[in-house]
């Protein structure tokens, strides 16, 4: 038998030219050149230490390049926990390759077999104290050539930066501001731009007064397309008071009405939907049920909310537009860029800039072509737009609310014979650049407006969308999985972390506690004895372990226990919860136990695995985007609140740390399994079911009046 | 428009601003002062927050008359790469955030705090910084880096 010919990395295969990912120069830098972007995530740092490694070369001495459409590789989006696996392994193949190409260059100088050649911090070194380096080599190795599958990496011992903690790149500006986040960014020249949209959803621009806001000290120009307008002024201050008055000029169509925010089960199975069957496994052998657990469990619409409104940056040089963004995608966003103005992509600079936290799919590429549009107005100008957070808490895509029904067969043993689960809801994308139409916000606005896209689903080889998650882990010995989306999109949704994740495991992982329940075992026990995967059993363990499962029963305290494992194919992640409280609940602990093959920068690891969990709890005891039948109405902190500090859980983390198993990304694993524990643990407390989330007072005490 | 006086970072500065305009506005748009972050405009979040003597307020929401005479600072003051402030240094040393955004306001706050009370309990700094929103969930390691540069300045 012959071993299969060896391959390059996705990322590497579509990008192969060595010098787009890797650049030495002679005095004594290396640019690493990523397409993927830094989200708060931390990966810039994990690629500089995956990249350093292979290189032998101090960290230090690397420069990471912001992705742009002028020179990166193009790696599509940053999202889904991919760009360890994507980006990484990319640069992990290209770096080992580069310095293979410099040890060859090096034994050609010094007259050295390239096998007794060592590499330290980028000088050559070999028998009889020859030694050369990287920076003394640089002028005459070409890194224009394509990368070749046969390059190998350094095996996980020799590895001495990948796979330990060190410090981020990115936090000493951080903390020192200096500027880094395109909100700071300040070009020479730079004008301001608002856009004004509609309080009543779907509603749109049909007239417009300028009078009052022409006399707006400041103001530059008012742009209008139809229904996009904005205005262009030298200050914010001028833009804002600009718009204030524009508002007042404005006349709109009467929206399209919103779903009854009290029913959204009710809303979501009553729409036109497209069905597929995700996944079936026919029962072996009829084992009659002795009886049928059906249980539905909903999820509302949940505000992504990063700390900064979406901001961007376009400058116009003739036909040509110049755009800085903090979008997850900048070749996506190119891409809808050039349908909406019609130009060929070439014309179009596309690069990143760092913005706030981003936890999906935002506001990020709508503010690009507001961006994009006003600028076309300011005579070559640059202009900055920035998002208010009114229109960041209600134009943005939210993450789709969900409506899940579990049917578990049970035998007379009360074990599970059969098993349904259906979800009803939104598609959970509908990123820029994926379609013949564009995503983005200003182009279903324009004169010659584009439809708004209705958000549809990933497939199930990129780990699917509302059905993410949704096929269970254990070993059932019989299941059907059916997912309804809906072909209507009253409020508008795309990615959010996990997608459809949350949910699915929250059901899963909700019916399971209460089987086992049922049956009078033990929840950890329950599951084990389903699990056949000894690294899905592994972080269960450990976090039973780590939280001294079970602790004793005390009054007013509960324990809950939640698995997944990130799209059934990415991270490991076992929580477990310990809750206090009555109808008023307060989260205390969390404890954790996650396995991503290698953790890279495992500190990375736990600081994304402490974010995903106290981002859960917040979801999970908080959050749900609020609004009547004509508006969104949760567009203010005040009336979208998140968890605060003296809400916040201890959070403890355990690493099951593999480094001979490949990476994988933790940014998404902890919300579903965290999500799952607080509820469970909720019923250990007391004694109460709460199937629809947020879990709050309102729902306990109706639970427990449902329950009495 | 008029002349309004006040110190920033230590430095007597004279602006000619609309007592009216707030001052977050006058810090990033005339001042090139952009630690402190706009994040709501409307004093909910602190992304915004400055000190002013010794408690730290959201500047997105207050008006130029309030700050004349006034002692300001924002993080640029509180310290640099090469003198860093204990906070600071904490931060790093804890791997206090993720995107960072929320990161200068909160510091602003930690700042506040630690002047008013040198060595507070891990309640009272959650407590103060109950006004500032963290999305990304790095509160944890933020609340250990104010603890641990308290005891830090303790010792010094």
């Amino acid at each position: 038998m012959t071993s299969p010919a060896p391959t390059l990395p996705v990322s590497l295969a579509a990008n192969p030219r060595l010098s787009s990912w890797v650049k030495l120069s002679g005095d004594g830098r290396v640019a690493i050149s990523p397409g993927k972007v830094e989200i708060g995530q931390g990966i810039v740092t994990a690629l500089a230490q995956i990249a350093a490694d292979e290189l032998d070369i101090d960290i230090g001495r690397i420069e990471m390049i912001r992705a742009s459409t002028a020179a990166s590789p193009n790696e599509g989006v940053t999202s889904g926990s991919l760009s360890i696996q994507q980006s990484g392994r990319a640069l992990r193949h290209a770096c080992a390759e580069v310095r293979q190409r410099f040890l060859v260059a090096a034994s050609e100088r010094l007259g050295v077999d390239a096998a007794l050649l060592n590499v330290d911090d980028g000088t050559i070194s070999g028998p009889g104290n020859v030694r050369t380096s990287y920076w003394e080599l640089a002028g005459d190795v070409s890194l224009e050539h394509d990368a070749t599958p046969g390059a190998t990496a350094k095996i996980a011992a020799r590895r001495a930066i990948a796979g330990h903690s060190v410090q981020r790149v990115d936090i000493p500006d951080k903390v020192f501001a200096q500027p880094r986040f395109i909100h700071d960014l300040a070009l020479p020249g730079l004008l301001h731009g608002r856009v004004l949209r509609p309080d009543v959803s779907g509603a749109r621009l049909i007239g417009l007064d300028e009078t009052a806001a022409r006399t707006v000290p400041g103001l530059v120009a008012i742009a209008r397309d139809g229904g996009f307008a904005g205005v262009v002024a030298d200050s914010e201050t001028a833009a804002d008071a600009a718009l204030k008055a524009l508002r007042k000029g404005a006349t709109w169509s009467a929206g399209e009405p919103l779903p009854d925010e009290d029913d959204l089960a009710g809303f979501l199975k009553s729409q036109p939907v497209e069905t597929t069957i995700i996944d079936a496994r026919p029962a072996s052998a009829q084992r009659k049920p002795a009886q049928t657990l059906r249980r539905q469990y909903t999820r509302p619409y949940i505000a992504h909310a990063s700390i900064a409104p979406s901001c961007a940056m376009a400058q116009w040089d003739g036909d040509r537009v110049r755009v800085w963004t903090h979008s997850q995608g900048v070749y996506l966003l190119r891409a809808d860029l050039a349908i909406v103005l019609k130009l060929p992509a070439e014309h179009i600079v596309v690069e990143h800039m760092e913005g706030a936290g981003c936890y999906g799919h935002n506001a990020a590429d709508d503010v690009a072509l507001d961006a994009v549009l006003l600028a076309k107005a300011a005579g070559g100008h640059p202009v900055r737009v920035q998002w208010s957070r009114h229109d960041e808490m209600s134009h943005a895509p939210f993450g789709a609310a969900m409506a899940i029904e579990v049917e578990a067969d049970l035998d007379a043993d009360n074990e599970i014979v059969g098993w349904r689960h259906s979800i009803w809801s939104n598609g959970h994308a509908a990123r820029p650049g994926r379609a013949a139409q564009p995503a983005l916000l200003a182009a279903s606005e324009i004169a010659k407006p584009y439809p708004r896209m209705v958000s549809t689903n990933p497939p199930a080889a990129n780990g699917g969308g509302g059905d993410r998650n949704s096929i269970p882990l254990y070993d059932f010995p019989a299941w059907t999985i059916t997912s309804h989306r809906l072909l209507t999109m009253p409020v508008r949704t795309s990615a959010l972390r996990t997608l459809g994740g949350q949910g699915n495991v929250f059901a899963i992982e909700s019916l399971l506690d209460e089987i086992a329940a049922l049956r009078g075992e033990d929840p950890v026990a329950f599951r084990l004895r389903h699990l056949r995967d000894e690294r899905a059993r592994d972080v269960i363990r450990a976090a039973a372990r780590r939280a001294q499962w079970k602790p004793q029963k005390r009054a007013g305290i509960g324990h809950g226990i939640g698995f997944g494992r990130y799209k059934n194919t990415g991270a490991y992640c076992a929580a477990i919860a310990e809750i206090e409280g009555a109808e008023d609940i307060r989260v205390k602990r969390l404890t954790l136990a996650v396995d991503v093959g290698e953790a890279i920068n495992p500190d990375g690891v736990i600081n994304q695995i402490e974010g995903g969990a106290i981002q859960a709890t917040s979801w999970v005891l908080k959050e749900r985007v609020r609004f009547d039948r004509t508006r969104i109405t949760s567009a203010s902190w005040t009336d979208y609140p998140i968890l605060t500090f003296s809400e916040v859980p201890a959070v403890d983390v355990e690493i099951i740390q593999r480094p001979e198993i490949e990476p994988v990304g933790a940014g998404e694993a902890a919300h579903g399994p965290v999500t799952a524990a607080i509820a469970n643990a909720v019923f250990d407390c007391l004694g109460v079911r709460v199937r629809d989330l947020p879990i709050t007072r309102d729902r306990i005490i109706a639970a427990m009046e449902l329950a009495s | 428009m008029s002349i309004l006086q006040f110190r920033l970072n230590g430095d007597a500065i004279a602006v000619d601003a609309d007592p009216d305009q707030m001052l977050l506005d006058v810090l990033r748009g005339r001042l090139s002062i952009t630690g402190a972050h706009f994040g709501c405009g409307a004093g909910e979040c602190g992304a915004c927050h400055v000190m002013v003597g010794d408690r730290a307020m959201t500047s997105c929401d207050m008006p130029m008359w309030s700050v004349a005479g006034k002692d300001v600072v924002t993080v640029e003051g509180l310290g640099t790469a090469e003198r860093p402030h204990p906070l600071q240094r904490a931060f790093i040393s804890e791997q206090a955030m993720q995107c960072g955004y929320c990161a200068s306001g909160i510091l602003i706050t930690a700042a506040a705090l630690l002047r008013r009370n040198p060595s507070p309990t891990e309640a009272e700094v959650r407590e103060a910084l109950d006004r500032n929103f963290c999305r990304c969930g790095s509160h944890n390691r933020m609340v250990r880096a104010v603890l641990r540069a308290a005891s830090e300045m303790a010792a010094s």
